[in-house]
């Protein structure tokens, strides 16, 4: 054949390279033949490990593709693509070059096999996506992106004393199977816990993503927590906690995304909700629960980013996103309107579309192995995405009362990724043997038989019929101007401000105290200065280097002492 | 020839010395010293080949033998430093003669030449000799021509810091006198081997404690040792920027080579570890080094102030590295010294042209040069990347050699501190990303450093990535080095 055995990383990292030396038609034609081109090298790879070389006495694994990761592999380069077709009306090197380099770590993590690399590209992750934040160029997106920066980095630096510990005991740096035996299995599973947004270590990214650009966003909801997912899913399947972390997942954003009135960020709250149907797959852990949860995160990137997509539209064509200030917009934007719908009833898992063939295969994988109480919180959790990700969103974004914004669709380019993902959406749920046939293990499951769709349509209609309900009672949370106070609070005001009092006690202790005994030592030195007019110039004057010798003589004298002592 | 590299290697730095001052000429001059300073690493690299394939090399000088006369002793370790020095000399020479001009009065450039090539000798010097008198000797050479480049500076506080430097530094020089004076009493002799052959016969006894004393804390002033470094910052502020920028990578480095010497091949390991709790007062020393400068560094407003500071950090690492006291701690120093020695030659190059181009390195006046002058911005971020520790540069090779060395020992709280430590120099070295990224320029436009300081700053900054990807020369040669000194101790 004839190609080389390129690691899919290498190809995007070029690319950034040569987007920043192109311009104009040329930079968008090979923005878009990089994940095209580096797909179809994909296509043709086998199985295998494919590049490996010694580095510190170990060895490393840059580019290892098995089942497992040439799904991610896969749905990365289409996130990338349609991402890429979103943004091609944009005119903003940091943004393109950073979206590049940030599509090529997460194929570049997705693709190592040992945890030096994963490491690296962890970062590199983390490094290369806070750009996309930034490139909003405001205060607040500024804030929120070093927020991010911060915390990402700290999960990364987590990651890499999870692996020195790993490496101490196991004497090897494979990526594969670890488990919660050990200190190093406890770690590393903090690190990947907070790049996939686990309660508690979850508000990087209801705060940083809805600060993102417009197509910044789409890109950072396809990447980050899904690269997590996958390495959770490597290393560890079959965790039983990860279960429960995971049921926590689904159910707790939803009552946030309730109240929550930027609707990106009722986006990414259910973005939680829909990681955490992953994380039950994985800890589950039997064929067909981990099949549900990577089959579901390829499903989720598609329709996940369609639904930012819209909404992205919504803001780049109106310059508003909270829910109180838009409605209406049906009218001038009907191709928009469309195109959400079919997101929206993708993850709210309609039979016919994406979400409903996978999300089903966790549930039943729940059910089988008797976590009934885990079924009954996933159920909740499912009519609660219905509800405020496929209907709290359209709604008050393109129907609701009329704001009276005339906004026209957005640009052709923008129209054409959301059809494709649509397009996707809509063929994997006709047509899901094509997705299974991708899956890590066969299990032969067929998602529509009739108590699925039974049960699923009626969940879906009584959910519907409670935002009826509900709406027309006026029951239902307004949609306000408010900030909503999530875990984050912690740690942005309650320690702030904590430690901003503490301080304030011993700054003022301090400063008595130093008073104090400024004051003795005027009194004695004035005493003295009346004593003897040399002593007081000796006292007042600087000596820098006589200190420095000073010190010279304690650290001789320590060493003496402690030698002539023993 | 062959068989004469070792003294060749000393002596052609100081005969060139004096030749300096015939030439009259600037440029011919800086051209004689660039040409010397290159056969001194031409030899080196030499000496090191040889040792890595023969072993020892033992030269005596002038032909009388070993414990009467003097000896040049090169084993592995001196060689990897003397690599090191003579390496980084000549390539922060390259910059010398456009940097200069502008810092340095034009009727001295000849002496900044001469001073220059006899701090260079002193250097080697102290390295390859075997004698512990002679380590005295080119201590004081090094030191003196030092106290006078540094005054060069061009601010007046130059004066002082040199002034300063001077005092602690004699008193170090003079400990370390002490020391080797109160060995020679106890053993009546002054060869480095025949010492440590006769030093255990009276290892009981106090004069010797107190020499190991006098010569530790001689050493760890020039080392710059918490609490011994608060003449460090200033002498490398005030300083001429090349002078900053050779001492920065080279001279501390000499004193870590001194203090492994003493510890390691003189006094013996058993003595140094046992005998005295080395460990334990290293430790503490290297951590609480590591975590006061680093915060130090994070509040300083002039760049060289700062990166000084981080200088003292870094050796706070080594130290931490020396006092495990393990093969692979030692192994983890070695690779530090010779990559600390990339980077902050790196830096400070890339900061000598920032003073050429903009005068001052105060960190206001940095700002937007990331886009004025994007070449030396980036080497400066790609330092800093590494003196944090991140992957693909030399930084994180040398870390991980340090954190498995902890983790060999079980020292897991120390290896956390270690790695809060990297997280404080992502502190400082991002207050300088975004002074220079993220504000606008303020002043005249400013052009980017000319050719002369380019070359020689991205050669370093390749380098520093080249050793983090490929590290299997400067991984193999510390090893060996490491493991020749656990042998000899042993």
């Amino acid at each position: 054949m004839w190609m080389i055995e390129l690691p899919p990383f290498i190809p995007f990292f070029i690319g950034a390279i040569i987007l920043l030396l192109t311009r104009g038609i040329l930079r968008s034609a090979v923005m878009l033949a990089i994940p095209i081109v580096s797909a179809m090298h994909l296509w043709m790879i086998p199985e295998g490990i494919h590049l490996q070389f010694i580095f510190l006495d170990y060895q490393l694994t840059p580019y290892r593709v098995d089942k497992l990761s040439i799904m991610f592999g896969y749905v990365f380069h289409i996130a990338a693509l349609i991402g890429i077709i979103y943004s091609l009306h944009l005119r903003d090197t940091m943004q393109q070059v950073s979206a590049m380099l940030y599509a090529g770590s997460a194929l570049g993590a997705v693709f190592a096999g040992d945890l030096l690399t994963l490491f690296i590209f962890w970062e590199l992750l983390a490094f290369t996506s806070v750009f996309l934040i930034w490139a909003r160029r405001t205060q607040r997106s500024y804030d929120a992106g070093m927020r991010y920066l911060i915390i990402q980095v700290l999960s990364g630096v987590i990651l890499l004393v999870g692996t020195l510990f790993y490496v101490s005991e196991n004497n090897t740096l494979e990526f594969g199977y670890i488990g919660l035996d050990s200190v190093a299995g406890w770690l590393i599973l903090i690190a990947f816990g907070i790049k996939c947004a686990f309660p508690i270590a979850h508000n990087w990214l209801t705060d940083a993503y809805p600060e993102a650009t417009v197509t910044g966003t789409v890109f950072l909801s396809a990447f980050t927590t899904k690269v997590a997912v996958y390495a959770l899913a490597r290393a560890y399947p079959g965790a039983e906690i990860l279960v429960y972390i995971g049921a926590a997942m689904t159910c707790f954003p939803i009552f946030f995304a309730v109240i929550e009135n930027d609707l990106r960020r009722v986006l990414a709250y259910s973005l939680i909700n829909q990681v955490g149907f992953m994380v039950v797959g994985i800890g589950i852990g039997t064929a067909l629960a981990i099949n549900g949860a990577v089959s579901h995160a390829f499903n989720d990137v598609i329709f996940k980013g369609l639904l930012f997509m819209s909404m992205g539209a919504v803001l780049h064509m109106t310059g508003r996103i909270n829910g109180s200030d838009l409605g209406g917009l049906y009218k001038t934007m009907p191709k928009t309107t469309i195109l959400c719908i079919v997101g929206a009833a993708s993850i709210s898992a309609f039979p016919l579309f994406s979400g409903f063939v996978s999300k089903s295969m966790v549930m039943s994988a729940a059910l089988e192995e008797g976590f009934d109480w885990i079924w009954l919180m996933l159920l909740f959790a499912s009519a609660g995405v219905f509800h405020h990700a496929g209907i709290k969103i359209p709604y008050f974004a393109f129907f609701a009362h009329d704001s009276g914004i005339r906004a026209s669709d957005p640009p052709n380019n923008m129209l054409l990724a959301m059809a494709i993902a649509a397009a996707l959406c809509i063929a994997i749920g006709i047509y899901p043997q094509a997705l299974y046939s991708l899956l890590p293990y066969n299990t032969g499951y067929n998602p529509y038989d009739a108590t699925h769709v039974l049960a699923q349509t009626q969940l879906l209609f009584f959910s519907a019929l409670a935002f009826v309900w509900l709406n027309i009672k006026g029951l239902y949370p307004p949609e306000l101007r408010s900030t909503n106070l999530d875990f984050d609070w912690i740690y942005r005001r309650a320690v702030p401000s904590a430690l901003q009092q503490m301080f304030s006690v011993i700054w003022q202790a301090d400063r008595a105290l130093r008073e104090s005994i400024k004051l003795r030592l005027k009194i004695y030195l004035s005493y003295f200065a009346g004593k003897n007019d040399r002593l007081s110039v000796l006292l007042s004057r600087n000596y820098p280097s006589g200190s420095m010798a000073m010190w010279v003589a304690v650290v001789l004298a320590t060493y003496l002492l402690l030698s002539f002592i023993q | 020839m062959i068989a004469h590299l070792p003294i060749l290697q000393v002596i052609i730095p100081l005969m060139a010395a004096p030749i300096c001052l015939m030439l009259k000429r600037t440029q011919l001059v800086w051209l004689f010293s660039l040409l010397t300073s290159g056969l001194a690493f031409a030899v080196s690299v030499l000496l090191l080949q040889q040792v890595m394939t023969s072993g020892l090399i033992s030269y005596e000088l002038g032909g009388w033998q070993a414990p009467w006369g003097i000896e040049y002793r090169i084993d592995k370790l001196n060689a990897f430093l003397l690599l090191i020095i003579s390496g980084i000399s000549t390539i922060v020479l390259f910059a010398a003669q456009t940097s200069i001009e502008k810092e340095i009065p034009k009727d001295k450039h000849i002496y900044f030449y001469v001073l220059y090539l006899l701090s260079l000798t002193g250097m080697l010097g102290i390295v390859a000799t075997g004698d512990a008198f002679n380590v005295f000797v080119f201590l004081e050479i090094s030191s003196l021509s030092a106290y006078a480049l540094i005054a060069m500076g061009k601010n007046k506080q130059a004066l002082w810091a040199s002034y300063q430097y001077l005092i602690m530094g004699t008193i170090g020089a003079t400990f370390i006198l002490i020391g080797i004076g109160l060995m020679y009493q106890m053993t009546g002799t002054l060869n480095m081997y025949d010492l440590s052959q006769r030093l255990p016969e009276v290892a009981q006894s106090r004069t010797v404690f107190a020499a190991f004393a006098f010569v530790i804390v001689g050493v760890c002033l020039k080392l710059a040792l918490f609490p011994l470094h608060l003449w460090l910052p200033n002498a490398y502020a005030y300083a001429p920027s090349i002078v900053t920028a050779f001492f920065a990578a080279t001279a501390t480095k000499v004193a870590i080579y001194l203090l492994i010497r003493f510890t390691f091949s003189v006094f013996g390991l058993s003595f140094s570890f046992t005998t005295i709790p080395l460990q334990t007062l290293f430790m503490a020393l290297g951590l609480i080094g590591i975590f006061v400068a680093s915060f130090a560094a994070i509040f300083q407003s002039n760049i060289k102030h700062l990166f000084a500071y981080s200088s003292i950090a870094q050796i706070g690492y080594m130290i931490v590295g020396f006092s495990i006291s393990s093969v692979t701690g030692l192994t983890a120093t070695l690779l530090h010294l010779f990559n600390h020695a990339l980077m902050k030659s790196a830096i400070f190059l890339a900061l000598a042209a920032v003073v050429f181009r903009v005068g001052n390195v105060q960190l206001n006046s940095l700002r937007g040069l990331g886009r004025q002058m994007p070449l030396t911005m980036a080497a400066i971020v790609l330092g800093g990347l590494s003196l944090i520790g991140v992957p693909l540069t030399v930084g994180f090779v040398s870390k991980w050699y340090l954190l498995i060395a902890l983790v060999e020992q079980g020292w897991w709280p120390v290896a956390g501190l270690i790695l809060l430590g990297s997280m404080l120099a992502v502190a400082y070295v991002w207050r300088i990303v975004e002074v220079a990224y993220f504000k606008e320029p303020v002043g005249p436009p400013i052009k980017e450093a000319p050719m002369s300081f380019l070359v020689p700053i991205w050669a370093l900054v390749i380098a520093n990535i080249y050793f983090g990807i490929d590290t299997r020369i400067s991984v193999q040669v510390a090893e060996a080095a490491a493991q020749s000194l656990f042998g000899v101790s042993l």
